[in-house]
């Protein structure tokens, strides 16, 4: 059973913007929306203040409470590496999984679905990695399976300190940041 | 320092979530109103006050229906994707609340329309007379009516909480992240249809008991309202900060004046010196408690959809 993921090098990641764009075009985003933004986080005091580029996006965790809470089942955690997506024809937009997110993740299609990032799993289950890692031109973004002890998503978590958001929501989110 | 910008804009996320709108406080206000009221007339039910001919147990589900049906409309037209509705009765998910609530509502119906059995509309039993029949045998069975107010009691209950559970399921708002907003909402619930009751009740003795009971369901409430807050700003730094969205905060003035003042303790006020015969009984401060539970699923859905994991302004 595959756990799929991302680990995100916030040292390589310069903000451009380009996994935003890509992930728009790959996946037809309508305009006014994002499946994937850059958060700019600065922490600190001057002169030593600290700046964290991040690529963010659907956590897609393992105790997803958008999943849990779907009164219909539209959605649900997908057969290949547990990624959560949305049935969009049973998807009935009550929103209840958008105000249960606590990355505000998801957001209300035009055609009236919930609609969010789905690890561009047509492209994954094609061999291929998301678009927005595809594209990344400092290849800060590594996408893999955190069940193989072998893959390269699990061996930069071993190489370096990271750290994932809003742990305390307790919802076991499956991207990791590189600090 | 903590500075965080942001590429994101999607529409009704950023820059706060407002994807719940009038219709979601409507539908919250009506359920408890609704649940107040098959506890009211349940417990008329049980006391046997049916062989009272103006018993409210004979025309409060009748009410309810209309609002239970008004408040499930304004539910669909919150739906964005409405055509698919019919996916809520494909399924039950355990897990879901919303999956909960919406077979619940599915079995209230039979409840409600079980009690209308006890006086049907005369148009119905003249063109179905065996209607007038199941309602004589109903009525000769102290026993079956007895059972009859305990389930509706308790179905009526089941619906009021509901819609509290509803919103505290959602862990990721953390003004919704308390256990007892069941019963914030199911009291209210219960002191509004106790105040509507009490306006509308052609039996003297409904009308007193009603406005007394009101009074008790007001003074729980205020107390519930503190030990929500308490539990809030005793938990996390986020559910602390959600708190003060209600106490200090962007939805403070409305809440202190419109929920506390004018919705409880004004009304209380003034009905505690009507059932001391002080004053003569009026529709106003029913009319205020009534008003100030609907404000208060108003800003509770606001401030709840306001309140954030990330740092709150």
């Amino acid at each position: 059973m595959a756990r799929y993921g991302m680990v995100i090098d916030t040292a390589k990641c310069v903000g451009c913007t380009d996994c935003v764009i890509a992930c728009e075009t790959e996946n037809n985003v309508p305009e006014g929306f994002c499946r994937d933004w850059i958060k700019t986080e600065a922490n600190g005091k001057f002169p030593t203040i600290e700046l964290e580029i991040r690529s963010e996006r659907c956590n897609h965790c393992t105790d997803a409470p958008c999943v849990s809470c779907c009164p219909t089942g539209a959605s649900h955690f997908h057969d290949v590496g547990g990624v959560v997506l949305v049935t969009q024809d049973h998807c009935i937009g009550c929103k209840a999984c958008i105000a249960s997110c606590p990355y505000d993740a998801r957001y209300v299609h035009p055609e009236g679905y919930v609609d969010k990032c789905t690890f561009c799993i047509h492209r994954v289950e094609d061999g291929l990695d998301p678009a927005c890692v595809s594209v990344c031109p400092t290849h800060c973004m590594t996408f893999g399976d955190f069940d193989d002890p072998n893959s390269k998503v699990n061996k930069l978590l071993k190489s370096r300190r990271h750290h994932s958001l809003l742990p305390e929501a307790g919802t076991k989110p499956n991207i990791f940041y590189l600090i | 320092m903590n500075e965080i910008s942001t590429t994101r804009h999607s529409h009704l996320i950023d820059p706060t979530l407002h994807i719940w709108d009038w219709q979601i406080p409507v539908y919250l206000f009506l359920g408890g109103m609704v649940a107040g009221m098959m506890i009211i007339s349940g417990y008329f039910l049980f006391k046997g006050r049916h062989t009272e001919k103006h018993c409210s147990c004979y025309y409060l589900p009748y009410v309810s229906i209309f609002l239970l049906s008004l408040g499930m409309f304004a539910l669909f037209l919150d739906l964005e994707h409405k055509l698919f509705v019919w996916r809520l009765y494909t399924t039950f998910q355990i897990t879901s609340a919303m999956s909960w609530g919406s077979w619940i509502l599915i079995l209230i119906y039979p409840i409600l329309l079980v009690n209308i059995l006890m006086n049907p509309p005369k148009m119905l039993t003249d063109k179905l007379p065996i209607i007038s029949e199941w309602k004589k045998a109903l009525l000769e069975k102290q026993l079956w009516i007895k059972n009859l107010g305990v389930v509706t009691m308790f179905f009526g209950a089941g619906i009021g909480l509901y819609t509290g559970v509803l919103l505290s399921s959602l862990g990721a708002r953390p003004l919704w992240s308390s256990s007892i907003l069941w019963l914030l909402f199911l009291v209210s619930g219960l002191s509004g249809a106790a105040a509507f009751v009490h306006v509308i009740a052609k039996d003297e003795y409904e009308r007193v008991l009603l406005a007394k009971a009101d009074n008790a369901f007001l003074i729980i409430e205020l107390f519930v309202i503190m030990l929500f807050i308490v539990g809030l700003k005793t938990a996390t730094q986020v559910q602390s900060s959600a708190a003060d969205l209600l106490l200090t905060g962007s939805y403070a003035a409305e809440f202190w004046v419109f929920v506390i003042g004018l919705g409880i303790v004004i009304p209380l006020f003034i009905q505690l010196l009507a059932v001391n015969h002080k004053i003569h009984h009026t529709p106003l401060a029913p009319l205020m408690v009534i008003i100030g539970g609907l404000i208060l699923r108003f800003i509770i859905v606001a401030a709840g959809q306001y309140s954030h994991w990330f740092a709150l302004k």
